[in-house]
């Protein structure tokens, strides 16, 4: 269950009701930012965070989004290398 | 779009691809002989579906599609609760959509809506709040529906509720909780189960550790896992690594979402309003202890049970699953929905069964979506 | 002489076939519509129906929208460009509407007016005559505001054959822009999801676009993909042409903002309404030449390659970005907004 979406806080709406205006690809929706407020409100303003149901549910964590990226283009990278070198051997056995 | 486009790309995927069919070779696991692995939530069996994955791995992983979509483990006498809350006179029944077509014993919500009932979709508990808010002399009830990642959501809007003393508001709670049914599913025997996808979004709510026991007492695997394509199978990977090693641990590939303790904010507000059933009755798994929750004394002012005097146990409704629905059976991962009699005959997207082919997660709709016609067809 | 229409909000005396009624439909439609005949009835001539050959094309829709004006258009745009468009994608050239009004009791004058004035301007830039209509009032209730039938009569030329039953394996399918845009924009016009975005409809007659086409390549077949969507649309044509249709999830055009929208709601773009978008079968050597007279229609500028037909059972599939698979089926009932 559960659809999340990545969405950037881009104003505080409704500091009593603790509700702020987050943007998905150019799509705008008031959601409660209640979960993850840790200091100042106004802190919030350009965090992205996952969206689940109109709240704010999480802080995304760039250095970890980070980490899992550059993981997955070391793999790609060895991978593409990988072909590169079964295309090299295909074209020597062809000669 | 920001953290989304970045876990699709096709080059990464297809290396991914390449090391999971080598791990899969080094355990020896074959079409004959598969690895079992369950994605937990039914998100992830969305996500494997639309993106083809089931087809683009190995033979030798075989996905069980667990318990973890609401829709699907909604038992027809909570639907039929629903419609009759949704019938009286003066009230406003909001619901996500996800609900609206999921058959009762008499009608679904849908058919409710359409036989007079002032029946809403709603995108969030906010907005059935601000209903309540601009129809003072309606009762607005609110169908709290889902798992830890949507309970929040409503506890907060209780509590909202609560400090702005409004008093036509009210939640019909039916929330679950997920590592019950996931204790319940291991304590089968005929369960043939080598590790867990874990459901990314509600650990960002409870965290890594409410899982402990999958690997501590019964020795498999488990990562909580994002539900982009690449977080999907990059979980997959490492759960076929803890396979090959011979390790059991929770692992968190999902760590820019998921903080290892959760959200405490969000778990107070939960434990603040709620608290838990002795037992909830699940579709297809049955009474499972302590898997779903209630409002409390404290906040029984917005409880939609204690208003309307209908709810959980309060009357004796057993009802029987219809004939031939072989729901229970698929969502145990026992059969493939197309081993049931019913799929694709007694039972299609225009005239479901059982909530299996219902929801946008569910096994059976997944399968028919795509590519389960293919199968039904095959079969004629 | 027209008498001038005091009256602020239409009431059940507009439909009651006296002075009221009268005084509404010259003041507010015959004066904007201007129709040339002053009998009941529109009596037509036109120089390509004496052409050997040429057929007559005749259409009708009814429309209904909520909200009844959207960003982009409001429902007496639909109500023109709906009716021209499916005399267009069946290869003829749009010539006359009617238009019938059933207006609810209450509805403001104001707001037909600009329904009206609306229709007037689509059919002025699509080169349509509006030559005859009717209205009708209901009481409160019984309508949502107004509701608008249009039917629209055309000529196809002699030569031109568009049929879905021709479409060849190996054809190219080809839409005109983007996808989903009507669809998402009205979700968001209606409130209740509570999405703002600076999306409009794509709402636009497509006469001019066909004419361009057709004139340019031989094209096999065409849709507009309106309810349901593309992938309706698309199933339409592989059901019809009784062979299957691939398309590339990457090459499909869609906004961010609509992939947004999806994304939020739990929405598949390929089931979201158009109103101004249209799928249309071209051999594949003609391809370059179609995309290239599409692309000099205004409507047309971001024609692009979707996907092609194949041969085999009738289903449309769509490649995903690494190389899966996926059948696109038919949509069961509406898309409903979900969160799991």
């Amino acid at each position: 269950m559960c659809l999340g979406i990545p969405g950037q806080i881009v104003a505080i709406t409704d500091e009593s009701r603790m509700m702020a205006m987050a943007d998905v690809s150019g799509v705008r929706r008031e959601v409660s930012y209640a979960p993850v407020l840790t200091g100042s409100p106004a802190d919030l303003i350009g965090k992205f965070a996952l969206i689940h149901v109109g709240f704010a549910m999480a802080i995304i964590d760039e250095d970890e989004a980070a980490k899992t990226l550059e993981a997955l283009r070391g793999l790609g990278e060895a991978q593409e290398t990988l072909e590169a070198m079964a295309e090299g051997a295909k074209a020597l056995e062809a000669q | 779009m920001r953290y989304v486009q970045e876990f699709r790309d096709p080059k990464a995927a297809k290396a991914l691809l390449a090391a999971i069919e080598k791990v899969t070779n080094q355990i020896g696991a074959t079409k004959e002989k598969p690895v079992h692995i369950m994605e937990i939530c039914g998100g992830h069996t969305h996500a494997i579906f639309r993106y083809g994955l089931d087809r683009l791995t190995p033979e030798g992983i075989e996905f069980i599609h667990g318990p973890g979509c609401p829709v699907c483990v909604l038992p027809m006498s909570r639907v039929d609760e629903c419609v009759e809350i949704a019938e009286q006179p003066n009230v406003i029944f909001t619901t996500f959509g996800d609900a609206m077509r999921v058959p009762g014993t008499r009608k679904s919500l849908l058919q409710a809506k359409a036989d007079g009932a002032d029946i809403r979709m709603v995108y969030s508990p906010l907005d059935a709040l601000e209903l309540a808010r601009r129809n003072p002399d309606r009762e607005v009830v609110f169908f709290g529906l889902g798992f830890e990642t949507t309970t929040p959501s409503t506890a907060l809007s209780i509590q909202q509720a609560a400090r702005e003393g409004l008093t036509n508001f009210s939640v019909f709670c039916n929330h679950i909780t997920v590592p019950e049914p996931i204790k319940a599913l291991l304590d089968d025997p005929y369960m043939m189960l080598d590790g867990f996808v874990g459901p990314g979004h509600v650990s960002m709510v409870i965290g890594v550790h409410p899982y402990d026991f999958i690997p501590r007492d019964y020795g498999k695997p488990i990562v909580v896992a994002g539900f982009e394509p690449l977080d999907l199978l990059q979980s997959v990977l490492m759960v076929l690594e803890q396979i090959r090693d011979g390790r059991a641990e929770v692992e968190n590939q999902y760590a820019r979402i998921v903080p290892e303790h959760g959200n405490p904010v969000s778990i107070a507000a939960m434990n603040d309003v709620y608290e838990r059933r002795p037992s909830f009755e699940w579709r297809g798994l049955g009474e499972i202890d302590a898997s779903g929750l209630r409002i409390r004394e404290g906040y029984k002012a917005f409880d939609a049970e204690e208003k309307f005097g209908i709810g959980y146990a309060t009357g004796n409704r057993v009802v029987q699953e219809p004939e031939g629905c072989e729901c229970g059976a698929v969502m145990t991962g026992r059969i493939k929905p197309t081993a049931c009699p019913m799929f694709g005959t007694g039972c299609t997207p225009e005239m479901p069964l059982g909530a299996l082919m219902v929801s946008s997660e569910g096994a059976c709709a997944a399968y028919w979506q795509y590519g389960g016609r293919r199968a039904a067809e095959a079969a004629e | 002489m027209t008498k001038v229409l005091r009256d602020e909000r239409v009431t059940l005396s507009h439909g009651s076939g006296g002075k009221a009624m009268r005084d509404l439909i010259s003041s507010v439609f015959t004066e904007s519509f201007q129709p040339e005949s002053k009998e009941d009835q529109a009596r037509l001539m036109h120089d390509a129906l004496l052409q050997p050959g040429a057929r007559l094309a005749f259409t009708t829709d009814s429309y209904v929208v909520t909200p009844i004006e959207f960003p982009g258009g409001d429902i007496g745009k639909i109500a023109v460009c709906g009716t021209v468009n499916d005399l267009a994608v069946g290869g003829a050239k749009p010539l006359w509407l009617s238009a019938a009004f059933i207006i609810e009791e209450g509805t403001e004058i104001a707001l037909l007016r600009r329904i009206v004035a609306s229709m007037v301007k689509e059919a002025d830039k699509t080169g349509v005559k509006i030559v005859t209509g009717d209205t009708k009032v209901v009481g409160r209730g019984s309508a949502d505001k107004v509701f608008i039938t249009t039917s629209g009569v055309g000529i196809i030329p002699a030569d031109r054959d568009l049929r879905a039953d021709a479409i060849q394996p190996g054809d190219v399918a080809i839409v005109n822009g983007v996808l989903g845009d009507h669809g998402a924009t009205i979700l968001a016009a209606r409130g209740d999801m509570m999405l703002s975005s600076d999306l409009q409809s794509d709402c636009a007659a497509l006469g001019h676009l066909m004419e361009a086409t057709c004139t340019a390549v031989p094209v096999r077949a065409c849709r507009d993909a309106t309810r349901g969507g593309i992938a309706s649309a698309l199933n339409e044509m592989a059901e019809a042409a009784g062979c299957a249709i691939e398309i590339d999830e990457e090459a499909l055009p869609l906004r961010p903002e609509v992939k947004g929208t999806c994304e939020i709601l739990g929405l598949d773009p390929l089931y979201l309404a158009n109103e101004g978008t249209l799928v249309l079968f071209v051999a594949a050597e003609h391809a370059e030449a179609a995309l290239a007279a599409m692309r000099s229609v205004d409507t047309g500028r971001g024609a692009t390659v979707i996907g092609r037909a194949k041969a085999g059972r009738p289903m449309v599939t769509m490649r995903t970005a690494f190389g899966g698979t996926r059948i696109v089926d038919m949509l069961v009932g509406e898309q409903l907004p979900r969160i799991c």
